[in-house]
């Protein structure tokens, strides 16, 4: 072994100035990255079927937005989607959405242009986001506008896009067929602030 | 007594392998630290299709607000040969309704053909089965009800008091959402007749009742329930309830097909006064249909 001819000072050295290198690129990297976060986005959807309108809810939605690299990620608990009727409810986490299956729907993208986009300053943008969306174990393209708009700090992101039932592998029985429309639309607001490392 | 420790023993046996729930972590998501409403615990729902078994209360409330319609139908017993086709010339019917004043806690009120009873019935469920860090394995539930016949005693021996007809019933019920596809739950019992039809019957009639359900598809179901009497409290005629069946789910309506050897559809009747012996062939074909109606937006 070639390694052992090294002797075991440098071997020291060597393993302290890597780990100065490593440190200076991790701070070099948090310092340059500015990342916001939210744990309580709002997130609705809402359809409409010859016999039932659906509509459902909830306020726990999280994201988090890497300004350095233009990356975003949403997740959504199934379960925390609050319905009008309670019957309702337990049918899409029982029988649609399967939601002790597959608990979250999670939305990972980027926007291409973030480039042009200084949210330090107070401003609104129009943003383009692209990116895959997970819901019910199944994983398809998305690309949906988004409002932007920055004040004192603070990111303001809105969004809706529509999503096909069927895409998501959830089938709609026959029975049911008047009930449940097969686009849904989905909104998604959400009030960011920075994410301060510790 | 040795059969029903086994029973409960093997009962519990099945509870232990309910495993928590595990989360993945997302990359950018994962710089937010666990997720509170992740390590929330959630209650579990929907352990049954209906707030029944097929006669045995089960664990599940109608939700607050929620009005649920039920039209219980027994046909007569199917080894009552051809010329009754089969039993469908007879039929026995309990018209109820329920409904959820709380989530936890509920009404309901029916009237049975059988006898011409009347029945009201509250279930409160005082703990529930919570999934996640710190979860709990059981749903437990509080039942009781009160049955009056108003059918007239042709018995000129006695006057046909009013408090003659009454009979109570109070039980426990015991239920676990054991995974997406199997619940069971264990109902201790005790129903008391004011009045039994003979001396030698006992007053007090205890009894523990276990039932179960496995989910064949989303919206179908297998249905099962044993009530197990304890013994010399009623007359050897009366048999042991037992019933199995299908849940059928459309919507609002859940349809329920069993075959029963009860014919009464309320507790004091199928715990205490069931008649029919499967071996005999002393079946009833029936069905319960429940639709359920939103009278209160949440």
């Amino acid at each position: 072994m070639k390694l052992t001819i090294i002797s075991k000072k440098t071997n020291l050295w060597l393993a302290t100035a890597m780990m100065l290198l490593m440190a200076t690129a991790l701070y070099g990297q948090s310092a340059t990255a500015v990342k916001y976060f939210t744990r309580n986005a709002s997130a609705s959807f809402f359809s409409e079927a010859p016999l039932e309108k659906i509509e459902a809810s909830t306020t726990s939605a999280s994201s988090v937005i890497d300004m350095a690299t233009g990356n975003v990620e949403v997740a959504v608990l199934i379960k925390s989607f609050n319905f009008k009727k309670a019957l309702m409810q337990e049918h899409f986490n029982e029988n649609y959405l399967e939601s002790t299956k597959f608990p979250k729907a999670v939305f990972k993208g980027r926007m291409p242009e973030f480039k042009s986009i200084n949210l330090t300053i107070d401003g609104k943008h129009t943003a383009v986001l692209k990116g895959d969306i997970t819901i019910h174990g199944i994983t398809k393209p998305l690309e949906t506008k988004v409002l932007i708009r920055s004040e004192g700090g603070k990111i303001f992101a809105e969004t809706e896009f529509e999503l096909i039932v069927a895409d998501f592998n959830i089938s709609i029985p026959s029975v049911v067929r008047d009930n449940i429309a097969k686009m849904v639309k989905v909104k998604l607001k959400a009030e960011f602030m920075e994410l301060k490392k510790t | 007594m040795k059969k029903i420790l086994l029973f409960v023993m093997g009962f519990a046996g099945v509870w232990i392998g309910t495993t928590p729930l595990m989360y993945a972590q997302d990359d950018l998501l994962s710089m937010l630290g666990t997720d509170s409403s992740e390590m929330k615990k959630e209650p579990v729902t929907a352990t049954f299709k209906t707030t029944r078994i097929v006669n045995f209360p089960s664990v599940v409330n109608t939700a607050a607000g929620v009005l649920d319609i039920k039209i219980g139908h027994r046909f007569g017993f199917v080894n009552s040969g051809i010329g009754e086709l089969f039993g469908l010339d007879q039929s026995t019917v309990r018209l109820g309704a329920e409904y959820g004043v709380t989530d936890a806690f509920m009404l309901g009120f029916g009237r049975s053909t059988f006898e011409k009873t009347l029945d009201g019935y509250f279930k409160w469920k005082i703990f529930k089965q919570t999934r996640g860090k710190g979860g709990s394995p059981l749903t437990v539930s509080l039942f009781g009800s009160t049955a009056l016949k108003t059918q007239k005693t042709n018995n000129s021996d006695r006057e046909d008091l009013f408090v003659n007809n009454l009979f109570y019933t109070g039980q426990l019920i015991l239920g676990s959402k054991i995974t997406e596809e199997l619940s069971l739950q264990l109902s201790p019992t005790i129903v008391h007749r004011n009045l039994t039809a003979r001396p030698s019957e006992k007053n007090d009639v205890l009894g523990i009742g276990a039932g179960g359900r496995i989910k064949l598809t989303k919206r179908l179901s297998l249905n099962g329930e044993y009530m197990y009497v304890l013994p010399d409290q009623i007359s050897s005629e009366f048999k042991n309830s037992f019933s199995v069946g299908f849940d059928i789910e459309t919507g609002g309506h859940v349809f329920q097909l069993h075959f029963t050897n009860s014919t009464a559809m309320i507790e004091k009747g199928y715990i205490a006064e069931t008649v029919g012996d499967w071996a005999e062939g002393d079946i009833h074909f029936g069905f319960n249909i429940s639709r359920v109606f939103n009278l209160k937006k949440k």
